[in-house]
């Protein structure tokens, strides 16, 4: 895959949730082969963006290609992968028996299940039952169901939430090992030295895109240190505009 | 739609079933203790309970599939499995047939207990093969299945899920004609029954047991309702939500 090509472009799209219009009119690019994080607030638009990605929102209009095709087309259901930021699994099943049914609804080869296992660092509980684990556990099961049949995209809403920061470190390294493979990510997070980790980033605020563009970028184009003062600076220069 | 996944799905909602004891208890123990209960209190009466009795073996898959389909089905919608499911390359075929087949087999299992109890140490007799009424059970089972799946999407909790069964399928017990013949009741309500689904799988239990006969306007019914039940199912299980 061209690393440098548009893997995901969204454009002037429009969301409503009941009465709320988390985005007015959103476009943004995503290219392949590298992570992508998408940052802000509580509230910005992040989860419902990504849900529009994955092709499960229901948006008003505008438009969302993936791969050079609309979201949520049939075909795109094998190469994209999705992380909700609730861990989605059965809790009455163990970690294993989660993995090898997601393995076989996504097509993944059987030895995919305990490669994965070990990936996300669960290997003393893989018999164990989902409602026995704690909550970041849990979070790692979720992400290992996305990670198995090694989609060409992943969306990951906030798949780092309350892990230890050794094991968050390990995750983000292999998020990067599975970029450098060719797979595109688009990673959510409201945590700025996560940000700091990522290729390229997107600033959401209020569902528009205040500023995107590589963290060393950013931090030049607002000549600060740290990205937290420059996702301030660029929010008010935004709110001034 | 895809043969694996269908029998994928299968397998994982047979294996959540067996590792809830006590909920796989209750659905296999539940029906004979209550046809037990039935026989001794009908003690005095024990043409009422050759009435019901038969036809009651046949009916208890149906509360029961109801109840777990509705609580199974809102579980994936509020713990994200579903949103999870529908963004992979599952059909929605696959998930309803899937429910359909493990629910299909704890039925058999629980009609055949039942079945046991009921002809083989209450006395009950039925002129038609046992067989055969396991067989309507397990229509039933699915008939409560489609129903279960179809009303889960209208709960928001689980507590509202379970009042789906005084709700909806009590008034469907009542009118069935299994308590009180359906000619001897009010004429609006002898109306009704002719258009609630309950009312054809009782009939069709009840003449298996005293005939012998499967009637062909019964089983029709049946496997209509089934049809239609799953299709409105399918029909709230959305690729894209809100």
């Amino acid at each position: 895959m061209n690393s440098s090509a548009t893997v995901i472009s969204v454009r002037e799209l429009r969301v409503r949730r009941g009465s709320n219009l988390v985005l007015p009119g959103l476009s943004m690019d995503v290219r392949g082969g590298m992570v992508t994080g998408l940052l802000g607030p509580n509230g910005s638009g992040k989860t419902t963006l990504m849900r529009a990605i994955v092709g499960v929102q229901v948006v008003e209009s505008g438009s969302v290609t993936v791969l050079g095709l609309p979201a949520g087309t049939a075909e795109l259901r094998r190469r994209v992968g999705y992380v909700t930021q609730a861990p989605s699994v059965y809790v009455d099943l163990s970690v294993r028996e989660n993995l090898r049914y997601f393995g076989r609804v996504t097509a993944a080869p059987a030895h995919r299940v305990d490669q994965t296992i070990a990936t996300v660092g669960l290997e003393g509980q893989a018999d164990q039952v989902v409602r026995t684990l704690s909550g970041g556990e849990r979070s790692r099961v979720s992400l290992a169901t996305a990670l198995l049949a090694q989609p060409e995209v992943l969306v990951l809403d906030e798949p780092t939430v309350g892990l230890d920061p050794v094991l968050r470190r390990d995750l983000w390294r292999t998020f990067h090992e599975l970029a450098a493979g060719g797979t595109t990510l688009l990673v959510s997070t409201h945590v700025m030295d996560e940000a700091d980790r990522c290729d390229d980033l997107v600033l959401l605020r209020d569902g528009r895109v205040v500023a995107s563009g590589a963290p060393p970028e950013l931090r030049a184009r607002t000549g600060t240190d740290d990205l937290e003062t420059a996702f301030l600076t660029l929010a008010e220069e935004e709110a001034a505009a | 739609m895809s043969v694996a996944i269908t029998l994928a799905t299968t397998e994982r909602v047979l294996r959540q079933l067996l590792r809830d004891h006590r909920t796989l208890g209750l659905v296999l123990v539940v029906p004979p203790v209550l046809l037990t209960l039935f026989r001794y209190v009908l003690d005095g009466q024990p043409e009422a309970f050759d009435r019901i009795g038969g036809p009651l073996v046949g009916l208890f898959p149906f509360i029961s599939m109801f109840l777990v389909t509705s609580i199974a089905m809102l579980r994936e919608r509020t713990t994200g499995t579903l949103e999870r499911l529908m963004s992979m390359p599952i059909g929605k075929l696959d998930l309803l047939l899937g429910y359909g087949l493990a629910f299909a087999a704890v039925a058999a299992v629980q009609a055949s207990l039942a079945a046991i109890v009921a002809f083989g140490l209450l006395g009950l007799d039925t002129a038609g093969s046992v067989g055969l009424v396991v067989v309507i059970a397990i229509m039933n089972a699915l008939l409560g299945m489609a129903l279960g799946l179809f009303l889960s999407a209208f709960a928001t909790t689980e507590f509202q899920a379970v009042q789906f069964m005084p709700a909806v399928v009590l008034p469907q017990i009542l009118l069935a004609g299994l308590i009180v013949p359906r000619e001897r009741m009010a004429e609006a309500l002898e109306w009704a029954s002719a258009a609630m689904p309950l009312t054809y799988a009782y009939d069709a239990l009840a003449q298996v047991t005293t005939t012998g006969e499967l009637d062909s306007v019964d089983g029709a019914v049946i496997v209509g309702s089934i049809v239609l039940a799953l299709a409105l199912g399918a029909a709230t299980l959305r690729r894209r939500t809100p």
